[in-house]
């Protein structure tokens, strides 16, 4: 097996009765995770394959097996097509902006100003707050009528006939879904901040000798130097964009007139509302699988395009 | 400071904060354009920082008023001063929370998830860093596969599987799955792991220490950043989460604070914002006060793991 490259670790392989007892000793000690991957999830995830094939309701049990029916019910549900509509635009909106967010308020409180580390804090803070509360601070500060949003809108100006309608309005629904989102910007913005630090002076130093503004250095130096980074946050942030629930359940449930009907709220309604088919939510739940697998082995094919890794050979 | 322009010609030029970047100290600025640049600087950051902690603001001010003036316009943005501030708000939330119950149920599930998270992400990530086995790398990809599966697609046998053991309705399934590891504090603890080197491990071998006495001695005390990584991201996940008690938990003396918070939205309007306010801030109390209480691990290494040379 290969060597990894990384301080600290060795080849796989050894010799001899030491090697034996250190491989117990590996197995001992990873034997949770073996066994929360056999029941908490590849367990499951074969488990829902397999459910996804049947017909699953809490008044008979077993699952009766009704092979691709789910899937085909499905690619005719129109409730469907409008839920993955809702769920990849929300991505497309969500992602580029929560990483750009990010990435410009990491450059920003990377400069040093007295003071830095409490702004650091500050700006932290938002995102440790989340959930239940959040979501309904979020529905007050964007209520057409009374809330914050719009009486600020009010007092500078705008008349009443244009104040957006925010979550009560299907255009402007998905696209507030999306602002609360950057609200959460202080994960992302810390590992930004940390490899921003990480980029050589050297590099700022000689670019400033050949008269690079500082706008320059940040687009050819800090930025091409933490692009892995900001490809990793960019994949994290897909796989996240496409779990919302909360906000939706919370706030939305699902409206206005489905506009923010979004997959894991429409696979939560299948299978713990009333509409019970958990064998259709499965098939559900699959087929967002594949698609968040597609986005991001799209992903991962773009990056060769603007991902600059330094020493590793990809 | 002088550079060099070419091998033989040198130039004097003015140490800007700019042009040495992170190794000047802040007073040593030279000129005019740089006191600009930071004098912007700091009034973006100061005004970014008002908007960002308005919402927080605005859910202070609108705890403290009465029921029927939290949705009157003109805003009254300043408690005392514009109106009477309404203490018992606070009071009369909590209870209307039961909040005895709901934050012992939250501390319960919150604390032991934390804990399963730590000691079993400790555990599998030494094994990964440290030991050698025949179908490691295998094992570690398939650990870094299961990143990728969301939790919606485990969801249902999950709950199937726990409902016909009897276990649904109970905390079991709340705090379980943590004592299992998981993938994401696996990985980063094992990342961490391998940053210290293996003299280190080795010398204490040498001294007669064993494997987990190395663990606990050696290398733990060097990881405390990233341990106290996973302690503020399991307690904060296991705090605010929603979706699992929604789904497990049915009788209202288990109710986590998650839950007991939606109980307040009222289904046909009228529902009390001054009390949700005030209660949701309280809800945020124990998380703020565990990240002011870690975060001198946690910024600090972070920047530490981030220097590269």
């Amino acid at each position: 097996m290969a060597a990894d490259a990384v301080a600290g670790s060795r080849q796989t392989t050894a010799v001899g009765a030491l090697a034996r007892k250190e491989a117990l000793w590996f197995y001992v000690l990873i034997s949770p995770w073996i066994a929360g991957f056999i029941l908490f999830s590849g367990g499951p995830t074969i488990a829902s394959a397999y459910l996804s094939l049947t017909h699953n309701d809490p008044v008979n049990w077993p699952p009766t097996w009704v092979g691709l029916l789910n899937y085909d019910v499905m690619f005719r549900d129109r409730l469907f097509w409008k839920s993955l509509q809702v769920t990849t635009y929300y991505t497309v909106l969500s992602v580029p902006l929560s990483v750009g967010f990010a990435t410009f308020l990491a450059l920003i409180l990377n400069e040093k100003l007295p003071g830095m580390a409490a702004w650091r804090t500050i700006y932290y803070l938002p995102s440790i707050v989340t959930g239940v509360p959040v979501a309904l601070m979020w529905n007050w500060i964007f209520q057409p009528q009374f809330g914050l949003v719009n009486g600020l809108l009010y007092d500078l100006g705008v008349p009443s006939s244009m104040l957006p309608k925010w979550l009560s309005d299907p255009q402007w629904a998905v696209p507030t879904f999306v602002i609360m989102s950057l609200w959460q910007f202080g994960g992302p913005m810390l590992i930004y901040l940390a490899s921003i630090q990480g980029v050589p002076t050297q590099l700022y130093e000689s670019a400033e000798l050949d008269g690079a503004s500082k706008l320059r250095q940040i687009w050819h130096i800090t930025l091409p130097s933490i692009s892995p980074v900001i490809f990793f946050n960019g994949i994290l942030a897909i796989i996240s964009s496409f779990q919302v629930f909360t906000n939706a359940f919370v706030i939305t449930q699902g409206g206005p007139n489905y506009a923010t009907y979004f997959m894991v709220f429409m696979i939560y309604q299948n299978a713990f509302t009333y509409i019970s088919n958990m064998g259709y939510a499965d098939a559900l739940a699959w087929v967002l699988f594949v698609i968040m697998l597609a986005f991001t082995a799209m992903a991962f094919r773009l990056q060769r395009h603007w991902v600059f890794y330094e020493a590793v050979v990809r | 400071m002088t550079v060099a322009i070419s091998p033989t010609e040198k130039k004097t030029v003015a140490p800007t904060a700019r042009s040495l970047g992170q190794q000047l100290p802040f007073f040593q600025r030279r000129n005019v354009r740089d006191g600009i640049w930071i004098g912007s600087l700091t009034t973006f950051v100061t005004f970014g920082s008002f908007l960002l902690l308005f919402p927080v603001y605005f859910m202070i001010v609108t705890s403290l008023k009465t029921q029927g003036a939290s949705f009157l316009l003109p805003m009254k943005w300043f408690p005392g001063i514009q109106y009477a501030p309404q203490w018992e708000n606070y009071g009369e939330a909590l209870k209307f929370m039961k909040w005895e119950t709901a934050y012992t149920n939250t501390m319960v599930v919150a604390v032991l998830s934390m804990a399963g998270d730590v000691v079993s992400a400790v555990l599998v990530a030494y094994g990964f860093a440290r030991f050698r086995a025949p179908g490691k790398n295998l094992l570690f990809g398939l650990v870094l596969s299961t990143l990728m599966v969301p939790q919606i697609v485990r969801l249902v046998p999950e709950y199937l599987g726990f409902s016909r053991l009897g276990m649904s309705n109970t905390f079991w399934p709340l705090i379980l799955p943590a004592w299992f590891g998981s993938a994401y504090n696996i990985f980063l603890l094992r990342q961490f792991f391998t940053t210290i080197p293996i003299e280190m491990d080795q010398s204490a071998q040498i001294d007669g220490a064993g494997p987990m006495r190395i663990l606990w001695d050696v290398l733990l005390p060097q990881i405390r950043p990233a341990l106290a990584v996973v302690l503020i991201g399991s307690f904060t996940y296991n705090w605010n989460d929603f979706f699992r008690p929604l789904i497990y938990i049915n009788s209202p003396s288990l109710r986590t604070a998650a839950l007991s918070l939606s109980a307040f939205q009222a289904v046909y309007g009228g529902t009390p914002f001054h009390l949700l306010m005030a209660a949701s801030l309280v809800n945020i109390i124990p998380l703020v006060v565990l990240f002011f209480t870690l975060q001198r691990y946690f910024i600090q290494g972070i920047v530490v793991t981030g220097v590269k040379g």
